[in-house]
């Protein structure tokens, strides 16, 4: 176990280390940052004076070494157009975020796990064509249509939802739906198949054999042993899918979460801001990746002695 | 075994039926294909207006049939008076040269690492797949934004983020597929005849993973579809004015209670794009019968 604790750690560490590497190459693609972001209406003696402040004098390598500096002491520098910390700035949007995206991934797991479920049960019939085609949908439509269409339908036609903000309860439903979307059609997906495998394998058979409901067999035999890799599937792939969707959905809802966020700063080329938001953003994946990695490695004794 | 037996039924019912040219659905698909391919190709020629065309006195005129509906504006007018149906054929004419570009790279940039990984087992093939690893493991669209930021969206800049986006499956289907046959009796023949690895790569590794690698193509070309649409929808891809249906949608929203056929339009048309062409690509699934990574 502590073979597979290292590999895991060595292994989110490597890809930290590529993220802050890459978003530092990305800002740095364009030559001299102070001429494309502040261009205009600055001074000579102003502009020497920030490249001074920013050692955009030094050498690219001398750059990066001061980037890392500031990464591991968390300093990340401050938003050009709110001017404080860009850890304030992002750390005031982590609980709208966070908010839409346990709602997202409630209502995915609500709706897929049953799903695949009843997909694999009945795959030869129409339910389990039916369903496939559910699953299907959700890859084909992108969020922002989905997010477009039910604005048209329940805001605009029924007036039903509002479309603007994160108040009340009503406020989550149509941006919860659109994140959900191709998570549903993801995760029905592999609870399917992680089912078929399941039934499949002999110990259900000695499950009927031995005249156990059927229930009994599928729910706790079945998804019982399904449910770990479809938990796992939540961490690994559902956290990265979602982080992604947020950026979408949060800002045609104008939901105050880092999606909505990542997208202003990109527009307004609020490029401290960027940076950190999309390395915070990674943290968060690879860490929640980190962890049911190792909660899967833990319920699973297979994978951590497999591999070591 | 019954359950084996009932496979293996279903399989050859299948393979038959993909080989008489599928069911319904998957028809209609291909015709669906073909037509929007020659849409796309034949723009200039079918298009009724300039996309770039605007009248003052013919904004936000209804699609034909409606009350106020603009002579010859079949999907209506938006707010500058431009002719819908000719802006969203336009932009799909963008955005699937975009989505071929950026797949034929990503095909390009993942086979070769993938041929790589597969063949050199060393240090560089463990390099490879930690990118691999990586690329799965970083929310790409996140990168893209930055890299869409600093640089500006031009044609070229987002060909490459799109190129770059699919790249690691193929590198993984090829990597797999090498190291099956690197193992097959007949990659060890030519070897023993002689062969250099540059010829082995060539003549009898390419041919050979040629069917899984049309299949993901088919499979990446809708994801690039949705990936472009969305970065042009949150206005970071295609610049205005230069239609493209993301954008389309992106800017019409201002304009959805009162014309929503600027939005529908081309949100209808992305919505078709990806249907067909994953439908496609689940057939051709079928019926090269690989077995790719059900995602």
């Amino acid at each position: 176990m502590t073979d597979y604790l290292l590999r895991v750690a060595i292994k989110m560490a490597v890809t930290l280390f590529a993220i802050v590497t890459v978003t530092f190459v990305a800002t740095r693609l364009s030559g001299n940052p102070i001429d494309t972001f502040l261009g205009e209406g600055l001074t000579d003696e102003g502009r020497d004076a920030l490249i001074a402040y920013f050692q955009l004098d030094r050498s690219i390598w001398h750059q990066y070494v001061a980037y890392l500096r500031g990464v591991v002491s968390g300093e990340f520098g401050l938003s050009f157009i709110e001017r404080r910390p860009v850890t304030q700035v992002v750390a005031a949007r982590l609980w709208p975020s966070a908010q839409l995206l346990l709602a997202s991934i409630g209502l995915t797991a609500a709706v897929s796990i049953p799903l695949g479920v009843l997909a694999a049960l009945y795959r030869k019939s129409w339910i389990g064509s039916a369903v496939m085609v559910v699953a299907f949908s959700g890859y084909a439509v992108p969020n922002f249509v989905l997010a477009v269409v039910m604005i048209l339908t329940f805001s605009y036609w029924l007036n039903w939802l509002p479309v603007v903000g994160n108040g009340t309860a009503l406020h989550f439903i149509m941006p919860t739906i659109a994140m959900s979307g191709v998570l549903i059609a993801a995760l029905t997906r592999f609870t399917r198949n992680a089912m078929l495998d399941v039934l499949g394998q002999d110990f259900i058979r000695t499950a009927r054999a031995k005249g156990l409901p059927e229930l009994a067999v599928v729910m706790r035999h079945g998804l019982g042993n399904a449910g770990v890799t479809v938990i796992s599937v939540i961490g690994l792939q559902i956290a990265s899918l979602a982080a992604a969707g947020s950026v979408v959905v949060e800002t045609i809802f104008s939901w105050p979460g880092i999606g909505q966020l990542l997208v202003t700063a990109a527009i307004m080329r609020d490029y401290p801001v960027l940076q950190f938001g999309v390395i915070a953003v990674a943290v968060a994946v690879v860490l929640i990746n980190a962890i049911t990695d190792v909660a899967y490695a833990l319920v699973d004794p297979r994978i951590r002695l497999a591999r070591s | 075994m019954t359950g084996l037996a009932d496979i293996v039924a279903r399989h050859r019912r299948r393979r038959a039926g993909a080989a008489a040219g599928g069911d319904i659905i998957q028809r209609i698909a291909l015709l669906l294909a073909v037509l929007l391919a020659a849409a796309a190709i034949l723009t200039p020629l079918i298009a009724p207006f300039d996309p770039l065309d605007q009248s003052l006195i013919s904004r936000l005129r209804p699609p034909a049939g409606f009350d106020r509906a603009g002579p010859g504006h079949l999907f209506g007018t938006d707010e500058l008076g431009r002719d819908v149906l000719s802006r969203a054929l336009y932009g799909m004419r963008l955005t699937l040269t975009l989505a071929f570009v950026g797949a034929l790279i990503g095909l390009c940039l993942g086979g070769t690492l993938g041929v790589i990984a597969g063949l050199r087992r060393s240090w560089l093939e463990d390099a490879i797949m930690a990118l691999v690893d990586m690329q799965i493991a970083i929310p790409f669209t996140l990168v893209a934004l930055l890299v869409l930021a600093v640089l500006g969206s031009n044609v070229t800049v987002l060909v490459l983020v799109l190129g770059v986006a699919g790249w690691e499956q193929y590198a993984r289907i090829v990597r797999a597929e090498v190291r099956r046959l690197t193992g097959q009796p007949f990659i060890e023949a030519a070897r023993a005849a002689g062969a250099g690895t540059v010829y082995i790569a060539r003549r009898h590794l390419l041919p050979n993973v040629v069917s899984p690698l049309v299949v993901q193509f088919t499979l990446a070309l809708s994801n690039i579809v949705i990936l472009e649409s969305t970065l042009s929808f949150l206005g970071l891809g295609v610049q205005p004015p230069q239609p493209s249906l993301g954008s389309m949608v992106g800017l019409g929203r201002d304009y959805m209670p009162t014309a929503p056929w600027i939005v529908l339009a081309p949100a209808a048309l992305i919505v078709t794009l990806t249907f067909t062409v994953q439908i496609l690509g689940d057939w051709l699934r079928d019926r090269a019968d690989v077995r790719l990574q059900e995602r």
